[in-house]
């Protein structure tokens, strides 16, 4: 290897720094909060039909979460993560992409579950961790996964996806897929190390994976300006030797842009793309938090004023894809429809007590049987202690 | 004295150990500003200033990695890792850096003043990565001491000698108790040492032993056994590594009989290693098999908490097979 390869700037004689900011990246914005595209945007490939699709999922994600908050507020649920005003990243990058794609997320992008059809029962039942939850319900509410819909089943430890998403996309190039990988991240993950591990990685190893960034300005009541000094994350793209996109995350037609030009462009030259999405976590961190503690309430009100549901709306409106009456029809029906699916999914009963010990290996060892074998039997000495399983096995 | 919740008593203590010493530093995430998601460090920047309480970006190896650096400077690095389930990341400062720190370098270097702080244990319906119990994987590393405090009185005593002890402490916090475990705590500047286990109930016929949340479990199980005219010695080891020894040998070589009980897995867990020295060690004395009452080996579950957890019935089945034997 020559070192020298890289070295296509200047020779100087004196010493001569490229500034920490020297990075100046441009921010895609296609459509303006009131409807109207800016002048000289190009639109995404989008018809009446995907758009249609794109906003009811929006809107069903407002639902869904304004629901789960209320339920959790009422002591139905034990926890849940909002995605308030920060919609757009998620059900956008789904539906910048085709099916076939793997969609790999932190915990705030449910939205791309909802784009790819999720059932709301299949949400109620994670979140109820009842028995007909897929993943068994060992995970807290919001750690969906589904192998059918390609979304990889999330995972509470920070970052550990952005290395994964490298080799998951290394895989589909290596069977000659017509499928690429999208990681989502946020712009506090993008701290952890195995954000650089995920990003060389794909570099060197030339998979066609996106990273997804939502930089929504907190890691719950870390502001990003005490989380990195840098241009935001898109800036670290350059360092990689990764094509990288700043993209006003509440602008749902700049965010299936970028998602589908990265598509082909990570498929055509088997390279990987970052995009950064510019937006604001107009909730709480989560269920558990009170963001009163650390920012101030016109900070919140500067961003309700970019609500990215709202701007799609006024653009269907403008579109005469989309009128009043439709609009309220919907959240009606999406807030009884959740509404009822809460209600049928509390009360189906927890997993089978012998879910405690499968999936730990491929076949359950014979220590783990002893084990549950002995659990059993305790559990009959002291049904009253065990009402779940009691009786039930 | 003053009624002081466990979070009380932690925060009361690194306000003691940043006043006492303008080098103590205390930092993770969202630690600075806000104090920290449990609140531990409530009020420790508005004091001490930003240059010693603040945030961290969000990455543990770098957190453990800065402590080590700060530490071997000279400094008194006082780091939180948000979850014990966090702590992953910065496996490798720990375990190859802080714990070898020292030996390596023949003492020219060490990074005896740094103090790992992190919420630990299941019982709050976290699931598999807010609950767990990760004390055996440091344990099995030479160089480190882990602490586990059993309630308010107990943390501040035990983080303050932990933060002056001269070695790299693992300080894990019982998060179901931080709230739920108040008591009577001194306001001044008090020690509880280290490496010593403390005997809360003397007994006749068999040794309780466990720590930390766990001791709650045990205390309730040895109430039920009283009922039977079942006489438990209850022991609180509170220091996992390096432990002592001694008191339980002394305990055992009474009673006959071990118990040992732990939120963590079964298999490898750190009564194992209980059980096999005290099973050296009091071999003639012993009326029946030392008894291990832990989690299922598997991960921690959401659903199936109850189950799956080591509770007082379990502990009390096992006394009485021992008793039994
Ligand atoms: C390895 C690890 N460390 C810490 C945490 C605790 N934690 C959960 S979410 C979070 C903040 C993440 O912020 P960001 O990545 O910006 O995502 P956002 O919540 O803003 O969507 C933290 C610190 C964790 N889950 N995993
Ligand atoms: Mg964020």
């Amino acid at each position: 290897m020559n070192t020298d390869s890289y070295n296509d700037g200047a020779v100087v004689h004196t010493p001569v720094f490229i500034d920490g900011h020297s990075v100046e990246i441009p921010i895609l914005k296609i459509l303006k909060q009131d409807g109207t595209l800016y002048e000289g945007a190009e639109l995404p490939e989008i018809d009446q039909k995907l758009a249609t699709k794109v906003y009811k999922t929006l809107v069903f994600h407002r639902v869904m979460d304004e629901r789960m908050v209320a339920s959790q507020r009422q002591g139905r649920l034990s926890f849940y993560m909002a995605a308030l005003g920060e919609e757009a990243a998620s059900v956008g990058g789904a539906a910048g992409l085709k099916d076939q794609d793997m969609i790999m997320t932190q915990y705030r992008e449910q939205g791309a579950l909802m784009f790819r059809g999720f059932s709301l029962e299949d949400f109620m039942n994670q979140m109820f961790s009842n028995a007909k939850d897929l993943g068994k319900g060992r995970q807290m509410p919001i750690h969906y996964g589904s192998k059918e819909l390609n979304y990889m089943t999330v995972s509470s430890p920070l970052g550990t996806q952005i290395p994964q998403a490298t080799g998951y996309a290394y895989g589909q190039k290596l069977q000659g897929l017509d499928a690429v990988t999208i990681c989502y991240f946020g712009e506090g993950a993008a701290s952890e190390g195995d954000f650089h591990a995920g990003l060389n990685m794909a570099a060197v190893q030339e998979a066609p994976v996106i990273f997804f960034c939502r930089n929504n300005g907190y890691a719950i009541s870390t502001p990003s300006d005490e989380q990195f000094k840098g241009n935001g994350i898109a800036s670290r793209g350059v360092g990689y030797g990764i094509k990288s996109l700043r993209i006003d995350g509440n602008d749902i037609l700049a965010v299936i842009k970028a998602t589908q030009i990265a598509r082909a462009y990570a498929l055509k030259e088997n390279a990987p793309v970052l995009i950064e999405a510019m937006s604001y976590r107009l909730g709480a961190h989560s269920t558990s938090d009170d963001p009163s503690g650390y920012r101030t309430r016109e900070e919140e009100e500067r961003w309700q004023a970019n609500d990215p549901i709202l701007r799609m709306k006024n653009w269907m409106l403008a579109q005469k894809w989309w009128d009043e009456a439709q609009d309220s029809a919907l959240y009606t029906r999406y807030r009884e429809e959740v509404l009822a699916a809460v209600k049928v999914s509390e009360k189906i009963e927890k997993p089978h007590l012998d879910t405690l010990i499968t999936d730990v290996y491929d076949v359950t060892p014979v220590h783990l049987q002893a084990q549950m074998d002995e659990l059993k039997e305790h559990i009959n000495k002291y049904p009253d202690a065990y009402p779940f399983t009691a009786g039930k096995f | 004295m003053a009624q002081m919740n466990l979070l009380h008593a932690i925060n009361n203590a690194l306000d003691i150990a940043m006043t006492e010493n303008e080098r103590t530093v205390c930092f993770g995430e969202d630690v600075g500003y806000f104090g920290g998601v449990f609140r531990a460090t409530s009020g420790l920047q508005e004091k001490f200033g930003k240059v010693r309480c603040f945030n961290t970006p969000l990455v543990e190896q770098g957190i453990i990695g800065f402590a080590n650096g700060l530490a071997s400077q000279g400094s008194v690095a006082v780091a939180e890792i948000q979850f014990a389930d966090y702590i992953f990341p910065a496996f490798d400062q720990i375990v190859n850096e802080a714990a070898k720190f020292r030996y390596r370098s023949g003492n020219e270097f060490n990074v005896g003043k740094l103090t790992i702080r992190a919420p630990y244990g299941g019982g709050i319906a976290g699931g598999l990565y807010h609950s767990q119990s990760p004390e055996a994987y440091f344990a099995h590393t030479p160089g480190l001491k882990v602490v586990i405090p059993r309630n308010p009185y107990q943390a501040k005593g035990l983080l303050l000698a932990s933060i002056r002890d001269d070695n790299p402490v693992i300080f894990f916090e019982p998060k179901r108790l931080y709230r739920a475990s108040v008591g009577e705590v001194p306001e001044e500047d008090y020690q509880l040492p280290l490496g010593k286990a403390e005997i809360l109930q003397a007994g006749n016929d068999i040794t309780l032993l466990a720590w930390g949340a766990q001791m709650e479990i045990i205390e309730k199980a040895a109430e039920m056994a009283a009922t039977d005219g079942i006489s438990c010695e209850v022991i609180d080891l509170r220091t996992i590594l390096p432990w002592d020894i001694e008191t339980v040998t002394q305990s055992v070589m009474k009673t006959g009989r071990l118990i040992v009980s732990q939120e963590a897995p079964l298999t490898a867990g750190f009564a194992s290693e209980i059980a096999a020295t005290i099973q050296q060690e009091c071999f003639l004395h012993l009326e029946s098999p030392i008894g291990r009452v832990c989690g299922l080996d598997t991960p921690y579950p959401l659903a199936l908490e109850k189950e799956y957890v080591a509770d007082h019935l379990k502990v009390y089945e096992a006394i009485k097979h021992s008793i039994n034997y």
